[in-house]
C-alpha cells in the first residue's frame, strides 16, 4: 500500500480525475467537481481508487459532503493518518 | 384511415467495412468483405475520433458505435446545428440484442478476481441495453419517447418499425431509430458456438451449398425518421420511405426459425399490405441471410409462400456475406444499406455464393452487382430481418426515383 503523503495523495486523485475527463491542467485543489463535470459515479470510482491505493475506506456520505478536488485531499490524507 | 407516412432523412454507420454509410454500399458492392480470421470486427473505428474522453469512459462499445453512427446521420439530416422538431417531440428508439456485454465480461472478471465491492459504479449504465438509446437522447437533447428494442437479431428492424409507429401514431414528430451490437467477447463466442451457429468455417456464404453457420459482426446503424409532411416543409433531404412494416412470431423454438416459413411469410405479407405493394411491384429483397442452414432454407420458403410466382424473378441479396451478423444491428445497417443501394441504383451481391444449394433456387446475386433498374418509378425493396425467439420483422421501403 502506498504512503498517504499529502503530495502522493494529490498527484494520485488528480491523475485519477483528469482520467475521468476533465484535462488535467484543470484539476487544481480549487476546481469543484461541479466545474470538472464529476459526477457522484465519477466520486464512487474516485473512492474504490483511494482504498485501493492507501486503505482509506470512503462511504457515500463522505463523498457527499465533498465540493473541490481540494476537499478531497485532505479528506484522504485525514483518514490515512 | 390513412396513415401518416415516414420518410428517411438521414443514415450513418459503423460496420466491418468501415466508417460511414456510403462506405458500407461502396466497399460491398465492390465485392470487397469486412470479415478477417472469422469475424467482422469493426477494425477501423477509434471511438477518440467520434467521443469525448468522459463519452468514452462512460459508454460499453455498442453505445460508442451508435453515437458515432448518430453523428454521421445528424449531420447528413441537417440536424446538426439545430434539431428540427421541438425536442420532447423527437423520440429515440434504439434496438440492441444482447447490449454491453464487454462490460459485464469485464467487471464480471472483477467480481470474481477482487470482490463485489470493486465492481464499477458505472457497470449497470454501461451494460443495460437502454445505454444505447440513452447515450444518444442526453448527447442529442431528444427528449421524446427514448427505450430500447430487444429482439435477438431482429431487433434492428423492429427499432426502425417502433419508431414508425411512434410517429404515425402521433406520438413523435421524428425519431432517431436502428440498433447497436458489440458482441465479439470471449463470453459470445463461446455461446454461440456451443449452439452450433456460428461457422466453424469462419466464412459467412448466404445461400451456398457450403454454408455452416454466421459469421459474428459488429457495429450499429442510426436512421433519422420523419413526418413526410414536415420534412417537406423543412425542405430536408428525403432518402426513401418506410412504407409498410410487418410483425409477427413463430411461436415454434428458441432459436431455430419455423422451417415452413410460414410466420415469417405474413411478416412479409403485412408489410405488402401495409404498403399497398404486390409481389410483383418488389425491386429487391435485402434477405437476412445469415448463412445458417435452417435460416436461408426457411426464409427462402417464406419468400416463395409471399410472393408465389414472382419470387423467382426479385432479386436477393445477403449483407452479412461481407459485414458477418450484426445481430441487434443488422436490420439498421441492412434497411441503410437498401436504400443507399435504391439511390445509387446498383444490385450489390451475396458475395462468395459459389456453389449454389440445389434447393435454395431464387435470384439471390451470386457474387456480382448489377445495375438497378426500377419497374415503376421509385424502386420499392424488403429488407427480412428474423431473430432467436423466432420474431420475424419485415421492412418494405422505397427509395427516390
Amino acid at each position: 500500500m502506498a504512503t498517504a503523503t499529502p503530495e502522493a495523495v494529490e498527484a494520485r486523485i488528480v491523475e485519477a480525475l483528469a482520467s475521468f475527463g476533465p484535462d488535467a491542467d484543470q484539476v487544481t485543489r480549487e476546481a469543484t467537481f461541479e466545474e470538472l463535470d464529476i459526477d457522484s459515479l465519477d466520486l464512487v470510482e474516485l473512492a474504490q481508487i483511494v482504498e485501493d491505493d492507501y486503505g482509506v475506506e470512503l462511504k457515500g456520505d463522505d463523498m457527499k459532503s465533498l465540493r473541490t478536488v481540494g476537499d478531497a485531499i485532505d479528506l484522504v490524507v485525514a483518514r490515512a493518518q | 384511415m390513412t396513415r401518416p407516412r415516414v420518410v428517411i432523412t438521414g443514415v450513418g454507420a459503423v460496420t466491418p467495412l468501415g466508417v460511414g454509410a456510403d462506405t458500407l454500399l461502396r466497399r460491398w458492392v465492390a465485392g470487397e468483405s469486412g470479415i478477417v480470421d472469422g469475424e467482422g470486427a469493426c477494425r477501423d473505428f477509434d471511438p477518440a475520433n467520434h467521443l469525448t474522453k468522459k463519452e468514452i469512459r462512460r459508454t460499453d462499445r455498442f453505445a460508442q458505435f451508435a453515437i458515432a453512427a448518430a453523428e454521421e446521420a445528424l449531420e447528413a439530416g441537417g440536424w446538426k446545428d439545430e434539431l428540427p422538431y421541438e425536442d420532447h417531440r423527437i423520440a429515440c428508439i434504439y434496438a440492441t440484442g444482447i447490449g454491453g456485454l464487454g462490460t459485464l465480461e469485464s467487471q464480471h472478471d472483477v467480481l470474481r478476481d477482487r470482490g463485489p465491492q470493486h465492481v464499477s459504479p458505472l457497470s449497470v449504465p454501461l451494460f443495460m441495453p437502454n445505454s444505447g438509446a440513452a447515450a444518444l437522447s442526453m448527447r442529442y437533447g431528444l427528449k421524446g419517447h427514448s427505450y430500447a428494442v430487444s429482439s435477438a437479431c431482429a431487433a434492428g428492424s423492429h427499432g426502425i418499425g417502433a419508431a414508425v409507429r411512434a410517429i404515425q401514431m402521433g406520438d413523435a414528430d421524428a425519431a432517431v431509430t436502428g440498433g447497436a451490437e458489440a458482441t465479439l467477447t470471449p463470453f459470445a463466442r463461446g455461446a454461440f458456438s456451443s449452439m452450433g451457429a456460428l461457422s466453424k468455417a469462419g466464412i459467412s456464404r448466404p445461400f451456398d451449398a457450403r454454408r455452416d453457420g454466421f459469421v459474428q459482426g459488429e457495429g450499429a446503424g442510426v436512421l433519422l425518421l420523419e413526418e413526410r409532411e414536415a420534412a417537406l416543409k423543412r425542405g430536408a433531404n428525403i432518402l426513401g420511405e418506410v412504407r409498410g412494416y410487418g410483425s409477427t412470431s413463430d411461436a415454434f423454438h428458441l432459436t431455430a426459425p419455423d422451417p415452413s416459413g410460414e410466420p415469417a411469410s405474413k411478416a412479409i405479407l403485412a408489410a405488402l399490405r401495409e404498403a399497398g405493394v404486390g409481389g410483383p411491384e418488389i425491386d429487391y429483397i435485402n434477405a437476412h441471410g445469415t448463412s445458417t442452414e435452417i435460416n436461408d432454407a426457411s426464409e427462402t420458403a417464406a419468400i416463395k409462400l409471399a410472393l408465389g410466382e414472382s419470387a423467382y424473378g426479385v432479386p436477393i441479396s445477403s449483407t452479412k456475406s461481407v459485414t458477418g451478423h450484426l445481430l441487434g444491428a443488422a436490420g439498421a445497417i441492412e434497411a441503410i444499406a437498401t436504400l443507399l443501394a435504391m439511390r445509387e441504383k446498383v444490385l450489390p451481391p451475396t458475395v462468395g455464393l459459389d456453389e449454389p444449394d440445389p434447393d435454395l433456387d431464387l435470384d439471390y446475386i451470386p457474387n456480382r452487382a448489377r445495375p438497378f433498374t426500377p419497374r415503376n418509378g421509385a424502386p420499392i425493396a424488403l429488407s427480412n430481418s428474423f431473430g432467436f425467439g423466432g420474431h420475424n420483422v419485415v421492412l418494405c421501403l422505397e427509395g427516390v426515383a
